[in-house]
């Protein structure tokens, strides 16, 4: 068992054949990701990976029956290439894509609401369930299955983490990027409320980053609904305020967002928080031992 | 990025905000004419990107055109948080019958663009927030059918407006909410609003963020960015696609990553260090960008030791060594470099930088500590 992604994952790409989207795909398909199409809008006929290429949303739906959409089209033109795989039934739609307007994320996020499609991102790194399916640009081969349950805002941070677990011998159950723009479509609340109802998952890491307040709705969600182990880490600790720290949404304003309140909010709640990525895997072990 | 108010203002007043409409000066003579023009007491303002103005003695009455020149050059040059002051606003003093604030943003946890409006303006609303709460009015819009008139009138009447002011009131939020969707802003501030003794409604300062993901669609506001504002390292690193935030100690960090980036920064300050910046290179840690990485590093002269940390994810540990190797063929870097390198093929990838006489590690607290030394050491 994982969430979100496994064995019966069927992923269109859309943008397929760009840059970054047939390079991607490869990587997926090379992983055992079952890619079942992709969408480049004049691009019928072609094939990446051994995936065919389609036009629309619609035709790659009708003829190749995906239920994940993953978005690598560029900023200008992601957000309607959301809403095409939204309005097409798309039950999860994963959108790499960094630099879309939050402007133009607002009414997208109360669309996928209202259709009831799950989005990850955007600017995210995806999803992976190890040795299932890799529905996102993480290196696949530092996963190893298990029971821990990981959910990030940041990509190469989770890597850093997800990396030490599986050299420590912890494997994962599913690792997901939700992203560090202001407005994301899913947050570390549905995430950990896939997890808590995941039999497979035994221990979740939340990594979270300065800016915003969903890591205290987190620390509320868990002290209320999760009876798993929780570890933390916040990274942002010598940040300034005012400052965007490479991510959009890293950002503390109004003295609001610091990694100190994400903190303690969260230490408050149970969660065990460490104060380095490295001390993720003993606390973890500890956690699992105990419970 | 930040408008300045002056700027703001004449945004505004594109989409029809009535403002207090002044004059930009440079110098103190140049403000003693547009006191001159404006013919009664003015109010004088630093124009900086930063709050705290008033505080900082960076707003101030004069009562005469000789005045105002006096006053416009104790402002002029004043550093307030950082800022050096090169431009204030002249405008004609207004008088003031009820001061409010009004603002639109993201309610980030609600995923919803908010209207926050308080009968407390002129003061800061942050502090507000936090000890009278109930003095503000937070209205959520939805995104597909906008604000109604409803919603501001009941602002109006929940700010304790007479009734024959509550349609003036109605507009301006109409048109700052207008101005906010149209801009692509992430903040459109009026504090103060004020109601003059007149009865009319006037935005007497403006305050706006743009959201920098959306400049591409707004080439008039990119134009508006003040760069003597900005850092010159900053500016630099914008231009080039990289991201960078100066920061005071005297440890350099280039970092591929922003999650990991800070992660490393606050490594530095775990083992004793204080971090110089927050770099993110990007995913490919190329050559040329990690040359660039380095000459933005090194243009801070307080830097005393530099840390790299990379891990290896789809770009291959090996390559990144060899793009920070061929990166100092090109450039020189005169204090001593510790690198981390983890992930792909990152064993490869360490031999390699150890032959080209760099010290390389596996372990990110590791390399943090040893940084730290090699920063203490020289």
């Amino acid at each position: 068992m994982s969430i979100l992604v496994d064995r019966d994952t069927r992923v269109l790409v859309q943008g397929i054949t760009g840059r970054e989207g047939s390079f991607h795909t490869e990587q997926m398909v090379e992983y055992g990701t079952n890619v079942v199409s992709g969408v480049t809008p004049g691009g019928k006929g072609k094939s990446v990976a051994g995936a065919p290429v389609f036009d629309t949303v619609a035709d790659a739906v009708a003829e190749t029956a995906p239920n994940v959409a993953i978005i690598f089209v560029p900023a200008r033109f992601a957000p309607d290439a959301i809403y095409e795989a939204i309005d097409n039934g798309l039950p999860l739609v994963v959108c790499i894509t960094e630099g879309i307007p939050v402007a133009d994320m607002v009414p997208i996020y109360a669309h996928a609401q209202n259709r009831g499609t799950r989005l990850l991102g955007p600017n995210c790194p995806g999803l992976i369930t190890p040795d299932e399916a890799k529905v996102g640009i993480m290196p696949g081969f530092i996963h190893t299955p298990g029971p821990v349950g990981v959910v990030s805002r940041s990509g190469t941070l989770t890597y850093e983490v997800v990396d030490a677990l599986s050299r420590a011998g912890t494997g994962q159950s599913t690792a997901v990027g939700i992203g560090g723009d202001p407005v994301i479509g899913t947050s570390f609340v549905d995430v950990l409320g896939l997890f808590e109802a995941d039999p497979a998952t035994e221990a979740i890491v939340v990594i979270g980053e300065i800016g915003g307040n969903d890591e205290e709705t987190a620390a509320h969600f868990i002290q209320e609904h999760v009876t798993k182990p929780v570890v933390g880490f916040i990274a942002g600790q010598t940040a300034p305020p005012g400052k965007r720290m490479g991510h959009a949404g890293a950002i503390i304003s109004g003295g609001s967002g610091t990694a100190a309140e994400k903190m303690a909010a969260l230490e408050a709640a149970g969660v065990r928080v460490v104060d380095r990525p490295s001390a993720v895997p003993e606390a973890i072990q500890t956690a699992l031992r105990t419970s | 990025m930040n408008l300045h108010e002056y700027q703001a203002a004449e945004v505004f007043a594109s989409h029809g905000i009535r403002t207090n409409s002044g004059g930009v000066a440079s110098t103190a003579e140049e403000a003693e004419a547009l006191a001159r023009d404006a013919g009664r007491p003015v109010v004088v303002k630093a124009q900086v990107l930063t709050g705290g103005r008033g505080k900082a003695g960076g707003v101030r009455l004069a009562s005469s055109p000789e005045e105002t020149r006096e006053v416009a050059s104790a402002i002029l040059g004043l550093d307030i948080r950082g800022h050096t002051v090169r431009k204030v606003l002249v405008a004609p003093a207004v008088d003031i019958a009820q001061e409010f604030y009004l603002g639109v943003t993201l309610d980030r946890a609600r995923r919803q663009n908010v209207v926050i409006a308080s009968a407390e303006g002129g003061v800061d609303i942050e502090e507000v927030a936090r000890e009278r709460s109930e003095r503000i009015v937070r209205t959520l819009v939805d995104p597909f059918l906008g604000l109604h008139a409803w919603q501001a009138r009941q602002i109006g009447f929940a700010l304790g407006l007479p009734p024959d002011q509550v349609a003036g009131f109605v507009t301006m939020v109409r048109q700052l909410y207008d101005t906010y969707l149209s801009e692509d802003a992430a903040l459109t501030e009026i504090n103060p609003l004020v109601l003059t003794r007149q009865g009319d409604w006037v935005a007497l300062d403006a305050k706006m963020t743009v959201d920098d993901n959306a400049l591409f669609r707004h080439p008039g506001l990119e134009s508006l960015r003040d760069l003597d504002a900005e850092d010159p390292t900053e500016r630099d690193a914008r231009e080039s696609g990289i991201s960078f935030v100066k920061l005071d100690g005297d440890i350099g960090c280039i970092v591929n990553g922003a999650g990991l980036a800070m992660a490393t920064m606050d490594a530095v300050m775990l083992h004793g260090g204080k971090p110089a910046n927050f770099l993110d290179v990007g995913g490919g840690a190329s050559a040329d960008q990690v040359a660039k990485a380095f000459s933005l590093v090194t243009a801070d002269p307080s830097v005393r030791a530099i840390l790299i940390n990379i891990f290896g994810g789809i770009t291959r540990g090996d390559i990144a060594a060899q793009g920070i190797t061929e990166a100092l063929r090109r450039v020189s870097v005169p204090v001593p470099i510790v690198v981390r390198l983890s992930g792909t093929n990152a064993e490869e990838g360490r031999r390699l930088l150890s032959e080209a006489g760099l010290s390389a590690s596996d372990s990110m607290d590791e390399a943090a500590a040893q940084a730290v030394r090699a920063a203490h050491a020289a």
